[in-house]
């Protein structure tokens, strides 16, 4: 184990080596989620629908996605990528994004589904469509109350970021592994980027919370 | 009665929920400005035949007609349909995440596409007549039973309905909070609005309803105006069913 005065040290002198890696994971991390979220609605809209084809694309999607490991989805998406030259960063982007979309669907279906029926019915017999109450009554109170999981989701998310190191992507787990192997003190490095994660998450839990007492003004 | 315009018709209405048989050849009809207040038991079928009347339950057979027009759920746009029958539910159904005021307007604006600036001047003018002007900005949760049903009335008054349906509108309530509701929908009667409702308060309909009408077992039983109705039912099952609960 390093002493502490040395893993402090360099956990601030290695600031600049690290930050490349620090930008790209939260780039990853944002986009895949922001796909993730489109996806996630998409799927559970499918989920919840009456044509039976969808809700059968959506339980397919799901349990494939569900049922493989993320590392195996990345380099499929990678491998099978790269015949369209489609950048690393793309590949990785995407295959998180479809990943975390199969359980941001369930955490959506799940929400909606915990609506009262009454607000539907309330919609529509002031001369809504179905879509029209969905969208302006019950998306916005389900997303309130999918607040909570889906914060969880985005940590996930966040942190299965760092197997993108796999297919080769500089973000900040592949940025210690380079470095521990390039000075020998592997377990230094592993401790910084375990930091950063770490402070990464915090920051973005804090988010989350201010996020949900905002809306929270009619609870 | 010639002169009064038919509203809405019911004609050999059948309605089943799987093999539960809930209204059985129901004919109704309710003419321009009545009051109809159907009475009966839990399970008599009267919720699921107000609630067909605007199509939030699709008859399995036998004919609505909306003001003349017979309506195909399959066919004509509900949506349309429904502006023009309101209803109040039991639960009050208010939106949670909407203030009060936009609760109201949320239909006028994204239904009817009116102008803000309209919408929240009639809006504001509806919470007046339910005496609610001082809540337009607070939030359905910080109301009492009573307000919310009143706001719930607002926001169905607000599509201009030419017909308004209640169903149970106080059985939620506490009953110190019963009173302001039927009262607002008294005034709503006086005013000549056509109303359907359902409801246990017999003082009301005595009071308010034209017609009141007794179902049981998914049938109507008897159908009169409430003097006769409470003081010389025809019907044994209406004359026990009044004892039961008067």
């Amino acid at each position: 184990m390093p002493t502490f005065s040395h893993f402090f040290e360099t956990l601030l002198s290695s600031y600049p080596v690290f930050f490349e890696g620090l930008w790209l994971t939260i780039r990853v991390t944002a986009v895949s989620i922001l796909i993730a979220v489109f996806i996630g609605l998409l799927f559970a809209l499918f989920k919840i629908s009456k044509v039976k084809v969808l809700n059968w694309i959506a339980n397919v999607y799901i349990a494939v996605i569900r049922g493989t490991p993320l590392i195996v989805q990345i380099f499929i998406f990678y491998f099978g990528l790269t015949e369209f030259n489609i950048p690393k960063f793309w590949a990785a982007s995407i295959g998180l994004a479809l990943h975390n979309g199969a359980y941001i669907a369930e955490i959506f279906r799940g929400s909606i589904q915990s609506i009262d029926k009454g607000q539907m019915e309330a919609g529509r017999s002031l001369g809504m469509s179905h879509t029209l109450a969905m969208r302006r009554i019950i998306l916005p109170q389900a997303f309130r109350r999918a607040l909570p999981p889906l914060g969880n989701q985005f940590i996930i998310g966040l942190k299965d970021s760092s197997l993108a190191a796999f297919i080769a992507l500089p973000e900040l787990f592949s940025v210690a592994t380079t470095q521990g192997a390039r000075t020998f003190d592997e377990m230094t490095y592993l401790l910084i980027v375990a930091v950063y994660y770490l402070v990464l998450v915090l920051i973005f839990t804090l988010l989350v919370n201010l996020l949900e007492k905002r809306l929270s003004a009619s609870d | 009665m010639a002169e009064k315009g038919e509203m809405i018709r019911v004609e050999k209405l059948n309605k089943s929920f799987g093999d539960l048989h809930v209204l059985k050849d129901i004919d109704m009809e309710v003419k321009e400005s009545d009051v109809v207040v159907l009475i009966g038991a839990s399970g008599s079928g009267k919720s699921t035949l107000l609630r067909c009347m605007n199509f939030l339950e699709i008859k399995n057979s036998g004919k609505v007609i909306i003001e003349g027009q017979t309506i195909e759920p399959n066919k004509d746009n509900l949506n349309k349909v429904r502006q023009k029958v309101g209803m109040v539910f039991q639960h009050f159904n208010l939106f949670p995440h909407k203030t009060v005021l936009n609760n109201v307007i949320e239909a006028p604006l994204q239904v009817k596409k009116m102008k803000r600036a309209q919408a929240e001047k009639e809006g504001r003018e509806l919470l007046a007549k339910v005496g609610l002007a001082d809540k337009a900005d607070v939030y359905p949760n910080k109301l009492s039973g009573g307000q919310k049903q009143r706001v719930a009335i607002a926001r169905s008054l607000a599509m201009k309905p030419e017909i308004m349906l209640f169903d149970e509108p106080t059985s939620a309530l506490d009953p110190e909070l019963v009173g302001e509701v039927l009262s607002t929908m008294k005034e709503l009667a006086k005013e000549g609005m056509t109303m359907v409702v359902v409801t246990h308060e017999m003082g009301f309909a005595r009071e308010v309803a034209d017609w009141v009408v007794y179902m049981h077992d998914g049938k109507i039983v008897e159908k009169g105006k409430p003097a006769d109705i409470f003081n010389d039912p025809k019907e044994q099952r209406t004359q026990d069913f009044l004892s039961s609960i008067l």
